[in-house]
């Protein structure tokens, strides 16, 4: 038995207990369901606003796994679940691994839904680049479930996993760009949001959705993502307690912050030498002055 | 005897200022029903934690068939299965699933169905871990423990908190263990549990094994003495039990005295006497044959089950 057997025998069981959670249920469909029931209102005859608000709602979408994830690891470790698979010739790489894979399953139908009520219902003009957007939204379900799942390994109560989540949420929700295009925000804000991964995802989305930009045009944000993949994983592998009464030191909580390190390399070296926010403008001034027949990729 | 497939030397096991194990010593042979018997905080379920590879000892050596628990990682999982003290599982896990997931972890695996059949759960095979009572949530854990046809099976406190009917199926359970001549580890504070089912005991008190044999060799250390529990209307006179005709020794627990007697008839007499010249009633009378509590009172001076 290898490790893939092992985590794919992991997912398949993640999954068919998902389909048994109400709240899974509720969190991963029914309120995305209502982002976009709000996005249709908020459109109204403004279609060609469509492609932004698919991409800002498979943003919010994917960055959901950053709260699902983070939750259920610490409630099997309360309740003493994970203590029985350590007997079990099981690592923590499966383990994170196989949660990981199942979230992103689960988000898969919803992504869809998604895609294709923008296109049909709020007449999207296009596809946008479809290639891209799977791309990104499986690198992104990766890396924010990975942040997730870090914010997990480091604290040691419920309470206490949820108001990091809630701190971290709101920097990703709001500065991000899912929610309030980063074009809005004050030139010193701006180069704030840089530093956020959520803007790394919004930014690649919007732009994959809104002017079909190439897979080549959303590499930077792929490999942010990527990188951030990596540390978080990784990170979350070296901390991962099976114990209910392994308790993290308070130091720990720092492997938070060391988590975000390369989205803080990306960020500081965007506010010297990167174009990142010349794409978040064109993006936002194409929101603004958008009109239909009018979407050609920026120059 | 050969190599033993559980050896135990020497083991020390601090949890902050609280000394869980301080030097205790064993070996298990294999095809043995071994028992753990001691009280509660004896140092039971740390000895077998550190053999499971859940817990690391701060001094000494633990190894089963030769492997480092702590260091052999998936090899050493292979062959060893658990119940631990408290098994958690998701709630909306249904208990085949629960089975075909951990049987899927290995690569040498029992038949689920026949696993299902003789821990009885064939009707709630298709059950949530959420509905089943105690008694049937503990016949998954002991039948997960068997799901990779172990050499060696840890049980920890199999049978605390059931009821007693539950109690003796899993005492079944065990017995068809033992008749299959797999190795196996179990820690009690339960008596009955341990001279009904262990080919050896080791008794575990404040960290060291205190007393190791065969239920009946322990026994034998009690040979010729009857346990005799006596509870009286008033406090006594210093000193006056022990000094009864035949009292080997004697303890008083929560009101109750517990003489070790080796002429019990000639015990009750002087008892009666002494009580009549000292206008006290007795309550009551109880004689025991001796027991595995008899020795762990007469090594320790403290009932198991304190």
């Amino acid at each position: 038995m290898g490790i893939l057997s092992r985590t794919w025998t992991l997912t398949k069981v993640r999954l068919v207990l998902a389909t048994r959670n109400r709240a899974f249920f509720f969190f991963s469909l029914v309120m995305p369901l209502i982002f976009l029931v709000g996005a249709v209102v908020f459109i109204g005859n403004h279609t060609q606003w469509a492609g932004y608000i698919l991409g800002a709602i498979l943003t919010a979408t994917v960055m959901g796994s950053f709260w699902g994830l983070s939750v259920q690891l610490v409630t099997f470790r309360e309740q003493g679940i994970l203590r029985r698979f350590r007997i079990a010739p099981v690592g923590a790489g499966p383990m994170l691994a196989s949660s990981i894979i199942a979230n992103y399953f689960m988000a898969l139908p919803v992504v869809t839904l998604e895609i294709l009520v923008c296109r049909f219902v709020l007449h999207m003009q296009n596809w946008g680049n479809l290639p891209a957007i799977v791309v990104l939204v499986t690198i992104g379900s990766a890396t924010f479930s990975s942040l997730g799942l870090i914010v997990a390994s480091v604290t040691n109560t419920m309470q206490e996993t949820q108001m990091i989540n809630n701190l971290i949420w709101m920097g990703f929700i709001f500065l991000g760009g899912a929610t309030i295009p980063i074009g809005s925000f004050p030139h010193w804000l701006q180069h704030v949001s840089l530093f956020i991964p959520a803007q790394y995802l919004a930014t690649g989305l919007q732009s994959a959705a809104t002017w079909q930009a190439s897979f080549w045009e959303v590499l930077e944000d792929s490999v942010a993502l990527l990188l951030g993949l990596f540390v978080a994983f990784e990170m979350s592998r070296r901390l991962f307690r099976w114990e209910p009464e392994a308790k993290a030191p308070r130091s720990a909580k720092l492997w938070v912050v060391a988590a975000f390190v390369p989205f803080l390399i990306f960020g500081a070296w965007e506010n010297y030498h990167g174009s990142q926010l010349k794409r978040v403008n064109t993006n936002y001034h194409m929101l603004r002055e958008m009109m239909p027949g009018q979407l050609t990729a920026p120059r | 005897m050969g190599e033993p497939i559980i050896q135990v030397e020497n083991l020390y096991k601090n949890y902050g200022a609280v000394e869980a194990l301080r030097g205790a010593s064993f070996a298990v042979q294999e095809g043995e029903v071994f028992g753990l018997l001691g009280p509660n905080g004896a140092g039971k379920t740390s000895t077998i934690e550190i053999l499971e590879g859940l817990r690391t000892a701060d001094r000494g050596v633990a190894r089963v068939c030769g492997l480092d628990p702590e260091k052999a990682g998936e090899k050493f999982k292979e062959i060893i299965g658990a119940v631990l003290q408290a098994t958690s599982l998701p709630q909306k896990l249904r208990v085949r699933e629960a089975l075909d997931l951990f049987a899927n972890f290995y690569p040498k695996r029992a038949d689920v169905g026949m696993l299902l059949k003789r821990f009885q759960l064939e009707e709630k095979a298709n059950a949530f871990y959420s509905e089943l009572s105690g008694g049937q949530k503990q016949r998954l854990a002991l039948a997960m423990a068997l799901v990779n046809d172990p050499r060696v099976i840890f049980l920890d406190e199999p049978t605390a908190g059931l009821d007693p009917q539950v109690r003796r199926e899993i005492y079944d359970i065990i017995a068809e263990l033992r008749g299959s001549k797999k190795t196996v580890l179990i820690t009690t504070h339960y008596i009955e549990e341990a001279e009904r089912l262990c080919d050896r005991v080791a008794i575990i008190d404040h960290g060291r094994v205190i007393a190791l044999g065969t239920p009946r060799e322990l026994k034998q250390g009690s040979a010729g003495t009857t346990r005799i529990e006596v509870r009286v209307a008033r406090p006594l006179t210093n000193g006056m039990m022990g000094k009864l005709d035949g009292v080997a020794s004697c303890h008083e627990f929560d009101g109750a005295w517990v003489l070790s007697s080796t002429r019990p008839p000639a015990t009750i007499v002087a008892l009666v006497k002494q009580l009549e010249a000292e206008n006290n009633e007795l309550q009551s009378l109880e004689m025991f044959s001796p027991s595995l509590e008899d020795v762990f009172i007469e090594l320790t001076g403290r009932r198991l089950r304190e």
